[in-house]
Formats: C-alpha cells, sequence, structure tokens
C-alpha cells in the first residue's frame, strides 16, 4: 500500500473525546496527532519498539491490564484513559526510579536544559526523590576521539542499541549483564574507541535522551541531541521523502 | 533401516525378564539420593550379586520414589509383591541388605526401612510421576514395559489430530508452569497456525528456589515428556521440538540426550514414526539458568541464541514464535499428563482433582516438616491433609505458621486457610499462586518480613534489566525492606513499599516483575502486624509525611 493512500478510520475515545483512528496505527501515534499528550521514553519514531521504560502505559476500558501506548495498536470502539491518579501515579514513580538509579545531577550534567529525563519530572511533577539513591559509580568512557560515554546518566532506554542497528546498521552498542547490573557497552565490552565497528557517525548521540552520551568538549547544559533525525532518516528510506515533516496529516 | 519397535514384543519379553527374578533391588539415582551417596551404595550391591553369581536377582537404578530427605533409598521386591523400603542406605548397610535381604531372602535386621503403609506414599495418586521410582530411566524398554509409548501409537495409528487436541481439551488439563491455562485450547491454537513450520517446547527452566519436580520429571521418567510432546506435535501439526533444560540439571539433561536417542533409534520420535508419515524431529537445548528464561518469549530468545530477555505479547507464541515461526510451549508437567489422558481418556483425568483444576499436582515439600520431598496429589487437597498427614507435621515442638506456594511469584497462606482446597483458583484467591509446585512450610520461628525479602532479593538478582520498574523497582523495593526488617524502617517507608509495589505490579513488563511483589502484599495482608512491630515510629503518620500521596492533586 502506498503511504499516500487514505487509510481505513475506526472510531476511538480517548479521555472522553471521540476521535477517528487511523487502523492499525497505535495509541501512542493517536495520541500525538489528536494532542493528548502521554509520556514517552525509549520510544523513538523510526526504530522499532523497545517497551522498557513502561512511562506510556494507559488504561483501556475492560482491560484488566495497563497497555503500552507505544506498541498497542488501536482497535474498534477502544476506550483509552491516559491521566488517571493511578496512572500518574505509576509514571511518577517510575521517574522517581530512574533518577535514584543513576546520577542525574543536573547542575552538572552537560544535557540540562535539554534532557528528556529532566523535562519528564518536571511535566509529571516530580519534585522529590522517595527512594534509595544507588550512586550509581560506572564511570566516564572517554575513549572515543569524538564522543563521551558517562554510564551513570545512562537510562537504559536502548535507542543508542537500536539506532546502532537498525539504520546505521553496525550493532557496536549492547547491554551486557542483567537486572541492576545492565550496562551498556561497546562490542564486547571494550572502550568505545577501541570498537573498530564504530563509524562515526553520531547517531547513538544524537539520539541520547539523557546526558549519558555526548559530543566531545561540551560544558554544563551546553549539549543539543537530535532524536528527529530518526525520523527523518526513516521516512526517507521507507517513503522516499527527504523532509522533515512535524505535523503528521490527520487522514480524510 | 531398522524397524521400528514392535511394542507389545517390548511389553512381553521385559515381562518374562521380570519373572525371571526373584528378587529385585530399586535403587534411587536421581539427584538427591545421588548426592547423598546412592552410587556407591548400588554399586556394592552389585558386587555382592556377582560374586555370588546369583543372576536372578536384579538391581535397578531408578529415578525418584520422592521421599528424598530420607535418601539413599534401596526398595527391595521380592515376588510375592511384598516391598521393603530401606531408608538412609549407606554401603556399610547395602552390604548388609545384599547379604541378607537379597541373598538370604529375610528383610536385614536393624536396618532403618519404611512402613510400606506411610501416608507420605499412601495418599498419593501418582499420574505424573506413575512409573518414576519404579523403572530404570536409562532404559527406553522399561518405561515401554510399563505401558510407555503406547498412547502415542494409539493417536498415529487411530486417531485424528484434531481428536487428540479435542482429547486434551476435554480432559481439562491445565498449564502446570504457573498460570494454569487450558492446555486444549493452547494446543487448538498451534493447530490452527498455517505455516510450513511449526514448534513445540517442553518448558524445563524450574527457576523457582526450592523447585524439582520438573527435573525429577526429567531425570526419572524422560520418555513421559518425549512421548508427550510427540502426541503435541502430532495434534498440532509440529515437527520440531525441544526439551529446554537449565544447565543447572546436568543429569536431566544427560538422561534426556539419551532417552532421545534411544527413542530416535526405536523410531519412537525422528522420520516416520512408527513406520508412519508422521515425523518429529526433537533436541536438547540447555539454558544458562537464568531465571527469566523461564518466560516463554525469553526461552525462545535463548533457543534462538539471542539474549533471554522477554519481549512484548500480543504476538504470542502461537502466532509468532521460534525464528518468526508459531510455537507452542507447555510446561514439562503438563506434557508429562498427556500419555495418561490418551491412554486412559479424558474422563478418567477430568475425574481426577476438582472441576475447575481437574488432575493431580507434583509438589516439592520443603521446609519445616518432617519429611520433605515430591508428592503427587490430587488437585483439592487440603494443606492441612499435604501438611500434617503426609509430610508428619512440624517437627521441634513448633507450630505451623505459613505455607508458601507459588515461589518468588507466590505468597504466604497462614495457617487459618490449612483447610483451603489446593487448587488454581483458590491459592491465588489468597493472594499466592500455583506456581510451578513449590511448597515451603514455615514453622513460629520464622519472620515473615524476612520471607518477603528473601523472595525479593531473588526477583530483583533475576530481573533481567529491560524494564524500569522490574529492574529499579525489586531494589528499591528490597532497600526498603532492608531497612524495615533490620529495625531501622519508619511507617513512611512501609507506605513507600506498598505504593511502589503495585507500580512494580502493575507496569512491569513480563511476569517476574508483575508478580515480584506478590510475597510482599501476601506477607502484608496475612502478617502486617509483624512489619508493624519493626518499625521504630509507631504513632499514626501525620499527613506530612504522605507527601506523595497528597502533595499532588490532579489537576
Ligand atoms: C519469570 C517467569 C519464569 C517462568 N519460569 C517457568 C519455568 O521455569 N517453567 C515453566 O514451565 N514455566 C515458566 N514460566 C511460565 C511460562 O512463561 C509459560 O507460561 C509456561 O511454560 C507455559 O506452559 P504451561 O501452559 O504448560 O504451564 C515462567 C514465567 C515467568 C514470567
Ligand atoms: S519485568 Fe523484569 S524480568 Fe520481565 S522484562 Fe521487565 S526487567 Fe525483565
Ligand atoms: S515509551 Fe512505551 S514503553 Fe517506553
Amino acid at each position: 500500500m502506498s503511504p499516500r493512500e487514505p487509510r481505513a478510520t475506526v472510531p476511538v475515545t480517548i479521555d472522553g473525546q471521540e476521535v477517528d483512528a487511523v487502523e492499525g496505527e497505535t495509541i501512542l501515534s493517536l495520541a500525538r496527532r489528536v494532542g493528548v499528550p502521554i509520556p514517552t521514553l525509549c520510544y523513538l519514531d523510526g526504530l522499532s519498539v523497545h517497551g522498557g521504560c513502561r512511562l506510556c502505559s494507559v488504561e483501556v476500558d475492560g482491560d484488566p491490564r495497563l497497555r503500552l501506548a507505544c506498541a498497542t495498536p488501536v482497535w474498534q470502539d477502544m476506550d483509552i484513559r491516559t491521566s488517571t491518579w493511578d496512572l500518574q501515579e505509576h509514571r511518577r514513580r517510575i521517574i522517581e526510579l530512574l533518577f535514584a538509579e543513576g546520577n542525574h545531577i543536573c547542575a552538572t550534567c552537560v544535557s540540562s536544559g535539554a534532557c528528556e529525563l529532566q523535562d519528564l519530572a518536571a511535566t509529571n511533577r516530580v519534585d522529590h526523590i522517595h527512594y534509595e539513591l544507588s550512586y550509581a559509580d560506572e564511570g566516564v568512557d572517554a575513549s572515543h576521539p569524538k564522543y563521551v560515554l558517562d554510564r551513570d546518566r545512562c537510562v537504559k532506554c536502548t535507542r543508542c542499541v537500536r539506532v546502532c542497528a537498525e539504520v546505521e546498521g553496525a550493532s557496536v552498542w549492547e547491554i551486557a549483564e542483567r537486572g541492576g547490573g545492565s550496562r551498556l557497552v561497546a562490542e564486547m565490552d571494550v572502550p568505545w574507541g577501541e570498537a573498530s565497528s564504530c563509524t562515526w557517525c553520531g547517531k547513538c548521540v544524537l539520539v541520547c535522551p539523557t546526558g549519558a552520551l555526548s559530543f566531545k568538549g561540551r560544558g554544563v547544559g551546553e549539549m543539543r541531541h537530535d532524536a528527529e533525525v530518526v525520523a527523518f532518516l526513516s521516512r526517507a528510506r521507507n517513503e522516499g521523502e527527504w523532509v522533515n515533516r512535524t505535523d503528521e496529516e490527520v487522514p480524510s | 533401516m531398522a524397524a521400528p519397535i514392535d511394542l507389545d514384543d517390548v511389553v512381553r519379553f521385559e515381562r518374562e525378564e521380570r519373572a525371571r527374578f526373584v528378587r529385585r533391588a530399586l535403587v534411587c539415582t536421581s539427584t538427591a539420593c545421588v548426592t547423598a551417596g546412592a552410587l556407591p551404595v548400588r554399586d556394592r550391591l552389585t558386587a555382592a550379586l556377582d560374586e555370588a553369581e546369583r543372576t536372578d536377582i536384579g538391581v535397578v537404578s531408578t529415578g525418584c520414589p520422592g521421599l528424598c530427605s530420607r535418601g539413599p533409598l534401596v526398595r527391595v521386591e521380592d515376588r510375592a509383591e511384598q516391598t521393603t523400603i530401606y531408608t538412609h542406605v549407606d554401603t556399610e548397610g547395602a552390604g548388609a541388605i545384599a547379604d541378607e535381604h537379597l541373598l538370604g531372602g529375610q528383610p536385614t535386621d536393624g536396618a532403618t526401612t519404611m512402613p510400606p503403609d506411610l501416608p507420605f506414599f499412601a495418599r498419593q495418586e501418582r499420574v505424573v510421576l506413575e512409573t518414576a521410582g519404579r523403572i530404570d530411566p536409562e532404559r527406553l524398554e522399561d518405561y515401554v514395559g510399563e505401558g510407555g509409548y503406547h498412547a502415542l501409537a494409539k493417536v498415529i495409528t487411530l486417531m485424528e489430530p484434531a481428536e487428540v487436541v479435542d482429547a486434551i481439551t476435554r480432559s481439562g488439563l491445565r498449564g502446570r508452569g504457573g498460570a494454569g491455562y487450558p492446555t486444549g485450547r493452547k494446543w487448538a491454537l498451534l493447530a490452527e497456525a498455517e505455516a510450513d513450520t511449526k514448534y513445540v517446547v517442553a518448558n524445563g527452566d524450574e527457576g523457582d528456589p526450592g523447585a524439582y519436580m520438573d527435573r525429577t520429571i526429567m531425570d526419572s521418567d524422560p520418555h513421559r515428556v518425549i512421548e508427550g510432546l510427540a502426541i503435541a506435535a502430532y495434534a498440532t501439526g509440529a515437527t520440531k521440538g525441544f526439551v529446554y533444560v537449565r544447565a543447572e540439571y546436568p543429569l536431566a539433561i544427560e538422561r534426556m540426550e539419551r532417552a532421545i536417542r534411544a527413542a530416535k533409534r526405536a523410531k519412537l520420535i525422528g522420520r516416520n514414526v512408527l513406520g508412519s508419515s508422521f515425523a518429529f524431529d526433537l533436541d536438547v537445548r540447555v539454558g544458562a539458568g537464568a531465571f527469566v528464561c523461564g518466560e516463554e518469549t525469553a526461552l525462545m530468545a535463548s533457543i534462538e541464541g539471542r539474549r533471554g530477555l522477554p519481549v512484548l505479547r500480543p504476538p504470542y507464541p502461537t502466532e509468532k514464535g521460534l525464528w518468526g515461526q508459531p510455537t507452542m510451549i507447555n510446561n514439562v508437567e503438563t506434557l508429562a499428563n498427556v500419555p495418561a489422558i490418551i491412554a486412559r481418556g479424558p474422563d478418567w483425568f477430568a475425574s481426577l482433582g476438582t472441576e475447575s483444576s481437574p488432575g493431580t499436582k507434583v509438589f516439592a515439600l520443603a521446609g519445616s516438616v518432617a519429611d520433605t520431598g515430591l508428592i503427587e496429589v490430587p488437585m483439592g487437597i487440603s494443606l492441612r491433609e499435604i501438611v500434617f498427614d503426609m509430610a508428619g507435621g512440624i517437627p521441634n515442638g513448633r507450630t505451623f505458621k505459613a505455607a508458601q506456594t507459588g515461589g518468588p511469584s507466590g505468597g504466604c497462606i497462614p495457617a487459618q486457610y490449612l483447610d483451603t482446597p489446593v487448587d488454581y483458583e483458590h491459592l491465588r484467591d489468597l493472594g499466592s499462586m500455583m506456581g510451578s509446585g513449590g511448597l515451603v512450610v514455615m514453622d513460629d520461628s520464622v519472620s515473615m518480613p524476612e520471607v518477603a525479602r528473601f523472595y525479593l532479593a531473588f526477583c530483583r538478582d533475576e530481573s533481567c534489566g529491560k524494564c524500569v520498574p522490574c529492574r529499579v523497582g525489586t531494589e528499591k523495593m528490597h532497600a526498603f525492606l532492608d531497612r524495615i526488617c533490620e529495625g531501622t524502617g519508619r511507617r513512611r517507608d512501609l507506605q513507600h513499599l506498598e505504593s511502589l509495589a503495585r507500580t512494580v505490579r502493575a507496569t512491569s513488563l513480563c511476569g517476574l516483575g508483575q508478580s515480584a511483589p506478590n510475597p510482599v502484599f501476601s506477607t502484608l495482608e496475612h502478617f502486617r502486624d509483624e512489619y508493624e512491630a519493626l518499625l521504630v515510629d509507631l504513632e499514626e503518620p501525620d499527613a506530612g509525611n504522605r507527601s506523595e500521596e497528597v502533595a499532588h492533586e490532579p489537576a
């Protein structure tokens, strides 16, 4: 099917609002189109779905389980709630957990002011961390000539892993170990600068939501990411359109 | 090419062979007894018979009869249906048994034996473990001699695949891997799926601490699992199967592999099974021992050689599984029920146990009971019968406090529910679950917050790390429990523990994270006073402490 061809629509209710959803689209895609905010972290347009951060969990009427907005296609007459009190509480706790796990000290971070975790804390009104801090101490890998990895700021969203494997085709990154010990590693856990498969393309740095991956030489608050580059590239590849399309077309 | 095995011939031969023996000594060589020294015991018996040049007395290495706490076990069968079970046998004792009983014909004086009507055995209903402990798991003929592979022959020669699925559905069999999903429904889903290659997998990962039902089935009666899988394959149109066993089960792996080779040689699996056009190829896959690899999507990743991480469902394995093909994962014990259901009929099976949970369940009994080991009981039996009648009650003058079922995903059941029937629904209603069948009995010396902390530490260590609530949430829940157990916890720690537990349960990706808070919830529900007693500020919480609950009124 050509992407231009209008697709069938199905009626869906989202936060009480009756809307036409495109058949097969995810709850997240619908929500973004109609302007309902749903927080996300691991999801990125143009990459495969990971489903690890759980921030986009929403309630669907008649479903005892929460559903992931980023992974669940809409169905006819679906009744979605995105901001019940329970959901807001779950999100705040997940964000707090991320803050407790890493060293997210904004005052010393290259990405301060352009950090998705910082934004999530603000938009979800997290103003206190109730959990014991882990004081991550993985240290910094500055062995690459152009980029820096600070594992203590990594939220393990795997965007870098996916963009490197799926878009660049280099597969430099992987998560090693498990549970709380899991960590981002280059190749078979070599210093990044020694990873011969790295093409120096920098896409991992562009998609990183926090200050974990940055350009070398940036000071506090000087790092700017550009995660939308992936959507641009995937649109160019899959649809042959070399455009930045910020507003999605509304189906006729 | 060799001809397929003639099952009836084998049965006849085995019967004649059996009749040749005046007496037989059955020595358990399953994991627990081997660890307790069963192999030198067996060798001592064999040596004595060799020396006496008695070929009419047999020594058989069997699988596990179940009473693991009294091993090594030697069972001497005299011809007249008379059995003496010797417990805690050492090599010296083996010498005496050989001389006095096997050769002399008189039960050995002074040796510790077990009354044949011991309730531990008498109250059991053995379907899955029917032949475990009675046959040599390394001899295909032993299994066939007891009626083994006749169900497979029956489905291939007499039944259409759809009839087999229907029989399993009508039997009411439910998955023994934890959730109790109706097995027939799962088989039907795979049967309906259209693809060139379909897979069936026996899940023998069994990572719950304290559980060893599946290990025992695999090391004591491996052919039963193979037969179950082959019938599943025939019914669903699968042509390739795997038995997934964790690396910590070397004996189970060895015996499964040996059994698969023997079954292939006998044409019970492979191409042209029993001379028919049905083909089924089977292999063992060894897992590296991560608990999460028992979760079906992680298990499939592991079989494919990838990192064992759960992935989002749907698509379900029966739609898109191994290498993208429809795949069905059944627990080892689930599959071990199948031959009996086919052989004796679904109605017979449905008459066992309770209406909603037919059949039996194997439990691994551990903790504060006189006898620990493996038992197979009808569903619906009460906890009281298991703990007090079969396992001999609580030793050392202590009293029963709780029974933990379902392992790290389950919960603790207190004394007032001892008469509750044990089945899927009742355990779930009590905040626990059947799980794979671990049953740990705790006496009044046990601290319940400590129990919750123990199981939570397990889940924290076994979390794969993919999703935030489980990866970090279990760690932080554990930190709260640490404080509480060590006597430095405050009321707000308990409140945060509970609220975080709700989030971990609601938002985790797979069953590990979703059920990790269960031990906390169930101990809080039944033993909250023990938590309260450990808190250092016992006064009522003031509103200021509950900032998380009240500070953010919805906009
Ligand atoms: C964390 C986790 C661990 C599991 N471990 C096992 C296991 O060791 N053995 C097992 O049979 N099922 C295990 N399961 C359940 C399987 O995902 C699956 O439901 C089961 O094997 C299906 O078989 P059944 O329908 O016969 O029960 C586990 C599930 C989870 C979430
Ligand atoms: S719930 Fe735990 S084990 Fe399951 S995917 Fe999430 S982190 Fe991994
Ligand atoms: S955005 Fe959906 S799980 Fe992370």
